[in-house]
């Protein structure tokens, strides 16, 4: 498979984690072996078995359409960093042009 | 400012190809996946719960209704439905979504290849559906700072409330052939939607409180050419005008960089209400979503006993309503189209039903009803005045015992909040007065107090009765037939 120290920088970035040089080189080989003992299920699968998502046997698991109360607004914002009127504050949003 | 063809420019040297996703949030009392309330307009971060906030070991439970909802349009679409589906996570990060991935569906929607028609200026338009997938809303953000917009913004403000929303995303193929009518036809497109949708009831479909959006992708092809041209999406188009007005500045902009040998660059354009679009996101890099199967939530498997159980509960299709209604109720094309523009098919037909002649409701839901719901700023459904009242102040006034300005005074109290035409009628002694005697009285006291009037009238000056009977309505306090009134006084003047 040979996971590329690029490949692990992108996955960082998709996934907001910023990694240093030293340790995309040591990363890269590391989610080589989990990607390769996860590839070593395709072999064992054969055409007649489905892809499998879900563990369970269920389909069609519904709730009512009822309402529940919900959280009061101070829980809710209890533990952010930083709220005004109401509502969440957030850092300037970047946007790709910056 | 960007540089423009003019329309006709741009249509002589390019064909459209138009691509539409339409965006309707379910109206379900609770969320998609919590017992949150789906209500709009509550206080910031009320109605939000830990699966909404996308708190650690919260577990979504997905809403039946929201799952008939989706189905029930997907089939009102035209579309097949999925005997089997899933959700899937769709991961990006972004302050509106705490969880930092949508639930969505990818590669499995629970509705798919669906087609509509709509008519433009006499001519009918086949558009092809994709799909009609579900998914949920994320939260509301509003960008404080001096531009009120994310570019030049201080900092963000985010409520939670509108987040587990349930959504259904409708996507189009790509429509051609549309020439020179095609902002015409996105909107009648969309305008089906909605109607769909609230034929259905399963949507407020309100525009501009974003219940049902719409972003409209464009592309040009040259004249005689097959392949297609880079497209742009816009986005932030709040209402059926701004569709047709976004589309057709697309258009003008994209066939003046074309024309100047330029590239479109793919990207999402933000529609301004002052009648332009700008630059947003580019979309030039294939966007990484990493999805997959959503893991805490099972496949939905719609058999065709529960699918065509869900068909049976279809209404009407809006089209052929409009056509049946007018053609029962005899209106012109200008009639129907006043009654429609104004919001009050619904009103005229449930007045029809409750025996109105359909003239006399549509008079009544188009000009006085329509004017006081206007003055109030509401919806004619928000007035106040049902039309079962409306039939029977109709009625009254059919059998002789209100004219019409004592109906508007019905409809004063009705509006103030009493609810029986007949009741009001009796406590405020609204019936015309038919006592002769009375009436008879009146009559000798109008020419009894305006000699000089009388003298002119037996004279010959008809016109002059104007007055004498003017004052004989004033002193019945408008509650006399006035052609009575007038037969009375000139019996009198001109035997």
């Amino acid at each position: 498979m040979a996971l590329t120290p690029q490949d692990v920088r992108r996955l960082g970035a998709l996934a907001r984690i910023e990694l240093t040089d030293e340790e995309l080189d040591r990363l890269a080989p590391q989610l080589d072996v989990i990607l390769e003992a996860v590839a070593s299920v395709t072999e064992v699968a054969a055409d007649d078995i489905p892809p499998t998502s879900h563990a369970l046997p269920l389909t069609n698991v519904f709730r009512d359409d009822e309402v529940r109360p919900s959280l009061p607004q101070e829980a809710v914002l209890a533990a952010a960093p930083a709220t005004e009127d109401g509502r969440f504050r957030v850092p300037r949003i970047l946007t790709e042009e910056g | 400012m960007d540089d423009l063809l003019t329309y006709g420019e741009a249509l002589e040297r390019f064909d459209p190809v138009l691509g539409l996703e339409v965006h309707v949030e379910l109206n379900t009392a609770s969320k998609m996946f919590c017992g949150c309330t789906n209500h709009f307009g509550s206080e910031p971060n009320t109605n939000t719960c830990p699966v909404c906030l996308g708190l650690p070991g919260s577990l979504p439970a997905l809403n039946g209704k929201a799952v008939e909802s989706a189905i029930r349009l997907g089939l009102a679409l035209g579309c097949s439905i999925a005997p089997r589906c899933r959700f899937a996570r769709k991961n990006y990060f972004y302050p509106d979504m705490t969880k930092d991935f949508q639930t969505s569906q990818y590669d499995e929607p629970i509705a798919f290849e669906g087609v509509v028609e709509v008519e433009v200026e006499g001519q009918t338009f086949r558009i092809e559906i994709e799909r009609a997938h579900m998914e949920e809303d994320a939260g509301k953000l509003v960008h404080q700072g001096t531009s009120g917009r994310i570019h030049g913004a201080d900092y963000s403000l985010v409520d939670y409330n509108r987040a587990g929303t349930p959504l259904v995303e409708i996507v189009t193929k790509p429509i051609r052939g549309t020439g020179t009518l095609a902002p015409q036809v996105a909107k009648a497109y969309v305008d089906y939607v909605r109607d769909t949708v609230l034929a259905l009831g399963v949507s407020d479909a309100k525009m501009e409180q974003g219940s049902l959006r719409c972003d409209a992708n464009v592309s040009l092809m040259p004249k005689g050419s097959d392949v297609l041209g880079t497209r742009t999406e816009t986005k932030n188009v709040n209402s059926l005008r701004s569709i047709e007005a976004a589309l057709t500045y697309e258009i003008r902009r994209q066939g003046a960089v074309l024309a100047e040998g330029g590239r479109v660059i793919q990207e999402t354009r933000m529609w301004h209400e002052e009648g332009y679009t700008t630059a947003g996101r580019s979309k030039e890099q294939a966007e990484d979503y990493r999805y997959f199967p959503e893991p805490d939530l099972v496949p939905i498997v719609a058999d065709a006993e529960w699918v065509e159980r869900l068909r049976a509960t279809l209404p009407e299709p809006p089209a052929e309503r409009r056509r049946r209604l007018q053609a029962d109720w005899g209106f012109t094309d200008l009639e129907f189209r006043d009654v429609v523009n104004g919001g009050a098919l619904d009103a005229v037909a449930d007045t029809v039903a409750a025996g109105c002649p359909p003239q006399a409701a549509r008079k009544w839901w188009t000009a006085e009803l329509a004017r006081r719901a206007n003055e109030a700023g509401v919806d004619l459904a928000a007035l106040g005045v049902t039309p079962t009242q409306v039939a029977r102040v109709q009625a009254l006034i059919d059998e002789g015992t209100l004219t019409d300005s004592l109906a508007r005074k019905v409809f004063d109290y009705l509006l103030a909040g009493e609810s029986d035409p007949d009741a009001i009628v009796a406590a405020h002694s609204l019936a015309v007065v038919s006592d002769e005697g009375a009436l008879s009285a009146a009559v000798d006291a109008a020419i009894a107090a305006d000699p000089g009037t009388a003298q002119r009238v037996r004279e010959g000056k008809v016109q002059a009765a104007g007055a004498l009977i003017g004052a004989v309505m004033k002193s019945m306090r408008g509650q006399a037939d006035a052609s009575r009134v007038r037969e009375l006084v000139m019996g009198r003047l001109q035997p």
